[in-house]
């Protein structure tokens, strides 16, 4: 295997102010109770567990910031901080990555 | 330009618990599967779990392999543990794994190293998504050879140094921990360590050909606990396949569980291929009573993995049976069917190598081992199988054998 | 804290996290 690519990168300040997409060695897999992520570089498999997160994820690309992809689904101030979390921990596994 | 439409309302989404929970119930396909591609083999290690060496003649063909893989990765299963046998005897070995990598599923193959050369060495080196895992049962020549057949450790070796000098960058070594083995943990690391790879370390069970030498082999109470142990304490960085969460219960109540998921994923998040299409539950579980389906008569592979009868069986709730009064199931959840199975315990008991000692009771009692049909070993004669014959030539392997009855390797040539 | 605290908070916390991580390798029955 050649050097993933994702490891030599410094994992990136987690700025919910700043464009974020889905790492592209990622692959998402849909099921019932929210995805499967796998990143096919590091190996690292990561569980989504609601379809809210998944939406939010998968749009990260379409929205100038993280904060913008949380209001579009109706997560607002009150509710964001658990999908804050989740994708802080999405951000250091590099499953997301800056765009 | 404002919408007039409310952004929607989200009730707080229901909670979905551990992934643990959802994966006993079964995903509508697997996370990743074990896909023997042949049963031939130049060795004839004692613990064999597929009893291989015999190609069989109604093995897979190139295309139906491919088939294979385009509904893969249709149904996204994001990775293949290619083993056997010994998987690079088959000629078109290569364009498989290129037409997996090619297809979004990435690849592990499971080798003894007999065809890691140098060039080889090469090939993998500059190639993405594939990784090796070479298959070693000793950190030396004596113990390893004793279990895997005169020679095969300076194979394995070999395949090391080739992959290392080549600039492969963390293939796995996989050793399967037996009573012999166990006091030579720090030297796999070492092993491991000097050759820039990751070791991993699996259960033995008494699958296959180890159903033979399982009572003997099998690691004892004592060196149970110093496995754990050993994990606990050395364990970070060492890949285990989840294979010990049987042990769990050494932790004591309410913590010690190893990491890993600590669930069976047999017919759930898991499952095997086998060489002629069969899908069993687990690779340790050839054997028709975990015969799930056949790919070329069930419809394909989707079909068996979402219609099996015994699939659907194992996606229900399993009940506890004779272990549900003890303080440790919540950790390891009755132990491995296969372990149950081929020591002819009950399925509903505990495991044979239950660390509370309830195995060993059952153990000790009447039991009948089975043995199964599935069997491509080399030598019928069950008491010569103890000690490993020596490596076959690879070059007697690659033609196919005319008939099923053809022990000799040789013929037809 | 005793430990059974430790673990059961530890569990709970997984449950409430919208995340969780595994190792590819870390499920039984793949060799």
């Amino acid at each position: 295997m050649t050097a993933p690519g994702a490891t030599a990168v410094a994992t990136a300040q987690f700025d919910p102010g700043a464009t974020w997409r889905l790492h592209p060695q990622v692959a998402l897999r849909p099921e019932p109770f929210g995805a499967l992520l796998y990143h096919f570089g590091t190996r690292k498999l990561s569980f989504l567990k609601n379809t809210v997160i998944v939406a939010v994820v998968r749009s990260l690309g379409e929205h100038d910031s993280v904060r913008d992809a949380l209001r579009a689904h109706g997560i607002d101030e009150n509710a964001e901080r658990p999908y804050l979390h989740a994708l802080r921990t999405l951000a250091d596994s590099h499953m997301i990555v800056p765009a | 330009m404002t919408s007039l439409l409310e952004p929607p309302v989200t009730s707080a989404p229901p909670k979905v618990g551990r992934l643990v929970d959802q994966f006993e119930k079964g995903l509508d396909a697997p996370i990743c599967l074990t896909w023997e591609l042949t049963y031939a083999c130049n060795l004839s290690c004692v613990h064999c779990l597929s009893s291989s060496g015999k190609r069989d003649p109604r093995e897979l063909s190139t295309e139906q392999c491919k088939a294979i893989i385009d509904e893969l990765q249709r149904m996204q299963v994001f990775y293949v543990n290619i083993g056997g046998g010994e998987p690079t005897v088959r000629s078109d070995f290569w364009e498989l794994v290129d037409y997996a990598t090619e297809h979004q599923v990435g690849v592990k193959f499971s080798t003894n190293g007999v065809r890691i050369d140098k060039k080889v060495a090469a090939r993998l080196a500059a190639s993405d998504y594939v990784d090796v895992q070479i298959s070693l049962d000793g950190a030396t020549a004596e113990v390893n050879d004793a279990v895997r057949g005169p020679g095969s450790f300076a194979m394995a070796v070999r395949a090391l140094e080739n992959l290392s000098e080549a600039g492969f960058r963390d293939a796995k070594i996989s050793v399967v921990v037996t009573r012999e083995n166990v006091d030579q943990l720090d030297e796999f690391k070492a092993l491991a360590d000097k050759y820039g790879a990751t070791l991993r370390i699996t259960r033995l069970r008494p699958s296959g050909r180890a159903v033979d030498v399982w009572d003997d082999l099998h690691p004892t109470h004592e060196q149970q606990r110093q496995l754990y142990d050993w994990l606990v304490a050395h364990g970070e960085g060492v890949l285990t396949g989840d294979s010990f969460f049987h042990l769990s219960a050494f932790g004591g109540e309410g913590g010690g569980s190893l990491p890993g998921l600590n669930l069976c994923g047999a017919g759930r998040v898991v499952c095997l291929i086998d060489p002629v299409g069969d899908v069993y539950a687990c690779p340790f579980a050839i054997h028709d009573n975990f015969h799930a389906g056949n790919i070329l008569t069930d419809g394909g592979f989707a079909s068996v993995w979402k219609n099996s009868e015994l699939f659907r069986q194992l996606r229900e709730p399993q009940s506890a049976g004779a272990c549900s009064s003890c303080n440790f199931f919540d950790a390891c959840r009755g132990g491995c069917m296969a372990a149950k199975f081929f020591t002819g315990l009950p399925m509903d008991g505990p495991d044979p190598e239950c660390v509370q000692g309830y195995g060993q009771s059952a153990l000790e009692g009447e039991r009948t081992v089975p043995q199964s049909s599935v069997d491509h070993s080399r030598t019928g004669k069950r008491a010569e199988r103890r000690t490993p014959q020596a490596p076959v030539p690879l070059t007697l392997l690659t033609k196919p054998p005319a008939k099923f009855c053809d022990e000799n390797p040789l013929a037809g040539l | 804290m005793s430990d059974r605290d430790n673990a059961v908070i530890e569990s709970e916390l997984i449950e409430e996290s919208l995340v969780e991580e595994v190792s590819i390798d870390g499920m039984c029955g793949v060799y």
